[in-house]
């Protein structure tokens, strides 16, 4: 058997298309952030929340009211967007004048809050969500057994990052969006009803986050704590790529994921700990991120 | 006002301190009072194990034992499983809030660094949650007795009993801190003395981890007949979920759940988690006391979860204390934690939960254990009844030898 560094290559490569699979959620969640840091200037903590309840979203779905996976794909960003939308109305819209640090702490609360909720109703060890029946079932690559739904996850993942950076780059929304982002008086002088705008890309953000909830929730099991484990490493993910930064955003998650995935081959232990290692790096020889601008 | 940035820093390291216990003037104590403080994960993937559902099983203790002429106060709290929190409420519970004994503590690390605190202030303190057998063994202090499971006793059970059924080579796939290592090496232990070979392990990360699929690819890579799952929680549910979806356990790759809790069987579901065998110390469907208990303390548990063999051991334990308390006179009792843990280890235990048991000199608590093989979903009769009873071990055999495990208590 071919061995590359004295690992196994299929073994290699095999890690190779996890690491993306794990970078398909970093980008997801981090593109969300990034959304909502440029336009909001708002850091937003409660994504890892927001993420989990996508998750719970499609297991209330399924279990309360028989609606299979595809249904919840379609309705838990919808849902879980609304309540963004409320959260934004109702609290975060007042912090806009202040420092960001208060648009962190309070997200920061409401995501201890929203997930204290959900432990005291569900416990902690999570609920069982099956992979849908249309995405049962593996690929053997040859070097490696490839279960269906993990591809999925990564062409779903890609096709999100897509279209949401053509929207924001690419069309006259956008174009508004990126108006508003750099002189928001001038752009309502046009007419453009900014107030409803930030609220709908908060709203959108937070969608994207329970669109990944709903991707993951077949995947690790469905618990309140899910989103905690993955919101500081995408925090990391979105210091690398540049605050705010779409483009860098999705190429930082996916670009990490793989390095995190060849870690757990080469040095397990510090498996969980790359991520870090290298913002620290970053922010040393590049304080604005891989993709910002100083 | 702005904040500044060393401003925000303090108070965000100020943040978990807050949380973990608001602060209590000390005050004096009822000289009829003993007071019991239950320290364990309450936000964390520890939770359903012991959590809130320990506090209820030791106030069930406290209304089994019936009024003896002394008070009982129950106070609670969450290490998250760091060690240097647990340590530092353990003492300020100890030196500023009066507790005598603090039971529990899940996550062998806090349990390690508690058992010494307890042993430093000469109270007691009554291992449940936690794993590592090194308790009773290099660690053990006069102070300590460990209630309910420990890893000599998994790997003795699950792990023998996956070998004699032919599965002689093994990868583990360990949870990288105090527990794991020690569950590691005490399955290495009889893997190898029952002629098995151990083809290597992967670290990972704790906590925090929750994609294993990395670490299960590189465990199959090994070759290796069976994997053993040396962590536990939501890292043990993961795991299992995730090999099943890579189609390990389809090409014939055995999975060894080291440490498996009711409550992990419940959130995987019997569709995933059929024919798996698992080992514990109680089973609220095992007999008719077993069966009363829980139906005592069932209204008392937190989202309709069914006592687990952890937060049994906490009623079992607060139970045997209080009997020990009403004998010795409270302020016999509250005076030295090693002459009550003492009097605890003469005095025989009886309870619903384990029936009759004792405690050895190491502090080690002796009770039958059982292997279990999780039921088919078509098997299963109700709600929480996933276990087959395959094997009871005795409590003589149960546990590691008394000679074996080097507790300095232990005369030779």
């Amino acid at each position: 058997m071919d061995e590359i560094f004295g690992i196994p290559a299929p073994l290699l490569f095999g890690q190779l298309l996890l690491g993306l699979i794990n970078g398909a959620f970093y980008a997801m969640l981090s593109l969300g952030l990034a959304v909502i840091f440029g336009l909001l200037n708002i850091i937003n903590f409660a994504h890892g929340a927001q993420f989990m309840m996508g998750a719970f979203a499609a297991w209330m779905l399924l279990e309360w009211a028989g609606l299979g996976y595809w249904w919840a794909l379609l309705l838990a960003p919808i849902i879980v967007g609304f309540t963004g939308v409320v959260m934004e109305r109702l609290m975060i819209s007042r912090l806009y004048k202040l420092d960001h640090l208060y648009g962190l702490l309070l997200t920061f609360g409401l995501a201890l809050i929203i997930e204290g909720i959900f432990r005291n109703e569900f416990g902690s060890s999570g609920m069982p969500y099956r992979i849908p029946p249309e995405l049962a079932g593996a690929w053997d690559l040859g070097f490696m057994f490839l279960p269906v739904y993990r591809g999925w996850v990564v062409i779903a993942a890609l096709i999100l990052c897509l279209a949401t950076w053509l929207l924001i780059e690419k069309t006259r929304l956008g174009a508004y969006l990126r108006a508003a982002t750099e002189n928001a008086a001038l752009v309502q002088a046009f007419g453009v009803n900014v107030p409803r705008m930030v609220t709908l890309t908060y709203g959108a953000g937070v969608a994207l986050a329970a669109i990944g909830g709903v991707l993951a929730a077949p995947i690790y099991s469905v618990n309140p704590q899910m989103g905690t484990n993955l919101i500081i490493v995408v925090f990391a993910v979105v210091v690398i790529g540049g605050m705010g930064s779409i483009l860098g955003s999705i190429v930082t998650g996916f670009g990490l994921g793989i390095v995190e995935g060849l870690t757990k081959v080469f040095w397990p232990e510090a498996s969980a700990t790359v991520i870090f290692v290298i913002m620290a790096i970053v922010l040393l020889a590049r304080p604005a991120g891989l993709f910002g601008r100083a | 006002m702005a904040i500044d940035r060393r401003t925000f820093l303090t108070g965000a390291a100020a943040v978990p301190a807050l949380g973990m216990s608001p602060w209590r003037p000390a005050r004096a104590q009822g000289a009829n009072s003993v007071k019991i403080g239950v320290l364990n994960d309450m936000s964390g993937l520890y939770r359903d194990i012991g959590g809130p559902g320990s506090v209820a099983c030791v106030r069930q203790a406290i209304q089994d034992l019936g009024s003896k002429g002394f008070n009982v106060e129950v106070i609670f709290g969450d290490h998250q499983n760091k060690p240097d929190v647990g340590a530092n409420l353990a003492r300020q519970w100890f030196d500023q809030d009066g507790v005598d004994v603090i039971i529990d503590v899940p996550t062998s690390s806090v349990a390690l660094a508690v058992s010494n605190v307890a042993r430093e202030k000469d109270k007691i303190f009554l291992a449940s949650g936690p794993a590592t057998s090194d308790l009773t063994g290099s660690a053990c202090t006069p102070n300590t007795i460990h209630w309910t499971y420990d890893t000599w006793m998994l790997a003795n059970s699950t792990g023998g009993a996956m070998v004699k059924a032919g599965g002689d080579t093994w990868f583990f796939v360990t949870a990288d801190y105090a527990f794991g290592h020690a569950l590691e090496r005490d399955t290495t232990e009889f893997v190898k003395r029952a002629g098995g070979r151990v083809l290597g392990s992967v670290r990972t990360p704790f906590p925090g981890t929750s994609d294993f699929s990395a670490f299960l690819l590189q465990a199959q890579a090994s070759r290796a007949k069976v994997i053993g799952l040396a962590n536990a929680g939501g890292d043990t549910i993961n795991s299992i979920k995730q090999a099943a979806e890579f189609g390990l356990t389809r090409r014939g790759i055995k999975l060894a759940g080291l440490l498996m809790f009711i409550s992990d069987v419940h959130s995987l579901g019997l569709q995933t988690a059929q024919g798996l065998v698992c080992t514990e110390s109680f089973y609220w469907d095992l007999n008719d006391r077993t069966r009363a208990f829980t139906q005592r303390v069932l209204p008392k548990m937190p989202s309709e979860l069914r006592p687990g063999m952890v937060q049994a051991g906490c009623y079992s334990a607060a139970l045997h204390y209080l009997k020990v308390v009403a004998d010795m006179g409270v302020q016999q009792a509250k005076k030295s934690g090693a002459a009550t843990v003492a009097r605890m280890k003469a005095m025989p235990t009886e309870d619903d939960a384990f029936g009759a048991g004792s405690i050895r000199e190491d502090g080690r608590k002796l009770h039958p254990v059982y292997l279990f093989e999780v039921k088919k979903p078509e098997e299963s009769k109700g709600a929480w009844d996933y276990y087959k009873l395959l094997v009871t071990t005795p409590p003589d055999q149960a546990f590691r030898p008394l000679k074996e495990g080097g507790c300095s208590l232990v005369r030779s």
